[in-house]
């Protein structure tokens, strides 16, 4: 059995507790991950070198990143005391998570392409800012002196296990010179595992680099011992934090597709659009559609986005044409059900997937649970199921005055808003529910690299100071 | 018969023995407990003649500890000390009433038992200890500073509110919480500071780790650290021996709590792998690992169970009562000739997770 250790300033340690991860298909031990105790992950943290990548360049560490997401994608990387090939890993990844191998591998090379384009990502983050600023201290530019320091000394991250994706966004910490300690998924150890030994097989010093499987208390302590964060969870781990600005949060998306009073008739030409941003890498992602909001003409297009959605199927993870990922744990599909059916009892709301469908969301093959596409029809936007968020392809459809929707959509990290109306376009502008506005036909799953959201990495890790210098005689 | 056997078979006799005293004690209505002989009064089965070891205890009903949540004390002290100073510890408390249990010399004689298996190297004699943990109506502040008075040494204490802390962790005040705790530990470091005499230590998990981010308890004089009053695992076990205490400091890491007493652990043997076994002070108190779904039924050993306490003291008899621990029932060993309990955690059966770790 492949086992996992906690990587301790980059060296692998074997704590005398393990997780056992089990295959999402056999329900076998497939993997024993070491835990770290919450002290350790403490007392590594405060013990670590907040300045050991100080004598990188920018530039250097942009070159590493570039390597870095080379050798995440093709080499043999150490996995404890073995050697993980790229197929070890896809196969790993899958087996623990349940998500199809085709998914992996698209995410997998998502995580590649964001450190090939580290460079646009640092554009899109500091808004072009000359990097060699952060090697140098300052710089004139436009007649002005700019100086950053780095608050976040060292980084932290409590990751999730929902979609390798994610990852994409803590790893530029590294090339921005913060040594990181990391909290992986309980299913999900080996995308953070790997790009951290892909990262030291580049060249960043191991000791930048901490691993750190824990449980929830771990968790607590790596966020307080840290000086910046990056926490990922459901409603109830984010809210302690809500007002902690040292820790960016990303919670539930509850993103959302909008059409406006000009489009809106022609509804039949985004059907795929929207079944797309539902759909998408197995609809677990925050960037996926939870909802689609128009002011009229929601039943037909909750019936067509879901006859299109009502073609997914139950399929083994290894099969090409598998599209939905299997719950781990077969309990959690069983509970998002009931919490569907229990939102569908009380009238109001209809799962026109399931209709269209003609059998159960719940599905099993052999020892795995699924759950098939879910889109459900709310008469009013304050039903049960009008703004939820599950762990897969799931969508409210809610009818609402288009002038009521900025207000009423309520927080969503993407909302794709489909109009010409430029007075819709800037309300949204100008309103804080949403994080990131796509206008026009852009599924809510596509991502700028050099238009970050849900944060900015950049000005988590650094502050702007006033800065003088006596000119030089 | 080996050795071994002999021990374990001496220990049951003795078991028995000291289950049928005490059992006459508690329901002899001159000498015994007003809660009892009350109780007794409708079963209609007199303890006294059906209880003849320790397993006919389970003729008894589940001890409820919401039998000692309010009214009046005075019904759990034994007629025979009803003269004595009492003393009364409580438990839980957090919200609502908390858990009373009288006490007359039980924690001085638990400690003094327990003092038998310190080491004097790491508990030196007329060392001085430092008691930080939680204080106020707990038995623990006063047991720890007997047990030093006991080793000749004099205790410098500090205050803490276990309560508080488990209210802010409750309300998500994580700060605060962490604050307090910082309070608590910058007051021990003075003291450790200002009186090098200090060798000796109780602490909790939470605050062993805080003090050893400040100082190293090698260099402040430490020899020997006696942990407890919350769950320890293997790896924190481990991480403690190792780093927290520079493999140069005695651990000692016990499991107790007000109703029982203090299970001492296990001599440290590499080959435990760190697990924290413990064995209850019989024939005072049992331990047993119980089937949650059936607790009359003791679990196969390595097997995990329910932690079901038993106190057979004068002062308190507490039969049968299903603790909010579960762990893995262990054989006996060479010190402790019955059964102990290892890996001791939450009981995972709750509906909801009770707030632990706390101090």
């Amino acid at each position: 059995m492949v086992r996992i250790p906690i990587l301790r300033q980059g060296c692998a340690y074997e704590s005398v507790e393990q997780a056992t991860l089990v295959h999402h298909a056999t329900r076998e031990p497939f993997a024993l991950v070491d835990q770290a105790n919450s002290g350790m992950v403490r007392r590594d943290i405060l013990l670590m070198d907040d300045n050991v990548l100080d004598s990188f360049s920018i530039a250097d560490l942009i070159e590493i990143a570039r390597k870095a997401g080379q050798l995440f994608v093709s080499a043999s990387l150490p996995l404890g005391e073995t050697q993980q090939s790229f197929d070890n890993y896809i196969g790993q990844l899958s087996a623990t998570t349940g998500m199809p191998v085709a998914y992996c591998r698209n995410n997998a090379k998502k995580i590649s392409g964001v450190l090939d384009e580290i460079e646009s990502v640092l554009t899109g983050l500091t808004r072009g800012l000359d990097m060699r600023v952060l090697d140098r201290g300052y710089r004139a530019a436009s007649g002005l002196n700019l100086n950053f320091y780095r608050a976040g000394r060292i980084f932290g991250a409590v990751l999730p296990s929902n979609s390798p994706g994610v990852h994409s966004l803590w790893a530029p910490a590294i090339v921005l010179k913060t040594p990181i300690a990391v909290k992986p998924g309980r299913e999900e150890p080996w995308t953070p595992y790997r790009i951290i030994e892909a990262f030291a097989a580049a060249g960043i010093p191991r000791e930048a680099m901490g691993f750190y499987p824990t449980d929830h208390a771990g968790a607590g302590e790596l966020l307080r011992s840290v000086d910046r964060a990056m926490l990922f969870g459901g409603g109830a781990t984010v809210k302690p934090y809500e007002n902690n600005p040292n820790v960016e949060l990303h919670g539930p998306g509850y993103s959302k597709i909008i059409l406006g009073e000009d489009v809106v008739d022609d509804w039949e030409q985004y059907i795929d659009l929207m079944a797309s941003s539902i759909d998408a890498n197995g609809g677990r992602s925050c960037i996926n559609a939870s909802a689609i909001w128009a002011p009229r003409h929601t039943r037909e297009i909750a019936a067509a986005v879901a006859q299109k959605l009502a073609t997914h199927r139950a399929l083994p993870a290894d099969d090409p044409e598998a599209t939905l990922a299997a719950f781990t744990n077969p309990a959690v599909a069983e509970q998002i059900n009931a919490a569907i059916e229990h939102g569908l009892s009380g009238g109001g709301a209809v799962d026109l997937c399931r209709e269209h469908r003609g059998s159960d969301r719940l599905a099993r093959l052999g020892a795995c649970s699924y759950l098939l596409p879910a889109v459900v029809r709310c008469d009013s936007r304050e039903h049960l199921l009008a703004n939820r968020e599950f762990l897969f392809p799931y969508a409210s459809v809610v009818e609402c005055p288009e002038n009521e929707m900025p207000d009423a959509i309520g927080p969503s990290l993407v909302a794709t808003v489909l109009t010409r109306n430029e007075a819709l376009i800037r309300t949204l502008m100008n309103h804080a529910n949403v994080d990131r506005l796509n206008v026009g036909a852009i599924p809510t799953w596509k991502i700028s690299w050099d238009q970050p959201h849900e944060g900015n990495l950049f000005e988590l890790l650094y502050r702007q100071r006033a800065f003088q210098i006596e000119p030089a005689a | 018969m080996s050795s071994n056997s002999e021990k374990i078979e001496n220990a049951k006799i003795a078991l028995d023995r000291h289950t049928r005293e005490i059992v006459q004690w508690h329901f002899d209505p001159a000498t015994g407990t007003p809660f009892w002989l009350d109780h007794a009064k409708n079963w209609g089965w007199d303890p006294r003649t059906e209880v003849q070891c320790y397993d006919d205890l389970d003729k008894f009903e589940f001890f409820e500890d919401e039998w000692l949540r309010g009214g009046d004390v005075r019904r759990w002290v034994p007629k025979a000390f009803a003269n004595d100073p009492i003393y009364t510890f409580e438990t839980g408390g957090s919200t609502g009433v908390p858990k009373s249990r009288i006490n007359i010399n039980d924690f001085r004689t638990d400690y003094e038992l327990f003092s038998q298996t310190l080491s004097d190297a790491s508990f030196p004699r007329g060392g001085d200890w430092l008691m930080l943990g939680p204080s106020g109506p707990r038995r623990l502040r006063l047991a720890v500073e007997h047990l030093c008075q006991h080793r000749g040494g004099i205790c410098f204490c500090v205050d803490m509110d276990p309560r508080w802390v488990v209210k802010l962790i409750k309300s998500s005040r994580l700060q605060e919480m962490h604050e307090y705790k910082e309070h608590v530990v910058n007051q021990g470091l003075t003291l450790l500071r200002a009186h090098k005499g200090i060798s000796c230590l109780f602490t909790t998990p939470k605050l062993l780790e805080a003090l050893c981010e400040r100082v190293s308890l090698v260099e402040c004089g430490i020899k020997g650290v006696f942990c407890g009053g919350t769950q320890l695992t293997a790896q924190f076990h481990r991480f403690a021996r190792e780093e927290l205490l520079e493999g140069k400091i005695d651990f000692v890491p016990t499991y107790g709590n007000t109703l029982m007493g203090l299970a001492c652990h296990k001599p440290f043997d590499p080959a435990d792998n760190y697990s924290v076994i413990y064995h209850p002070p019989s024939p005072r108190a049992m331990i047993e690992v119980v089937d949650p779904d059936s607790p009359r039924n003791v679990v196969e050993y390595g097997q995990v169970g329910r932690a079901r306490l038993t106190t057979l003291t004068k002062e308190f008899f507490m039969p049968r009562f299903l603790e909010r621990d579960e762990g893995v029932r262990t054989r006996p060993c060479d010190a402790y000739p019955w059964d102990g309990i290892a890996d001791v955690r939450p009981f995972s059966g709750f509906a909801s997770p009770i707030v632990e770790g706390v101090y």
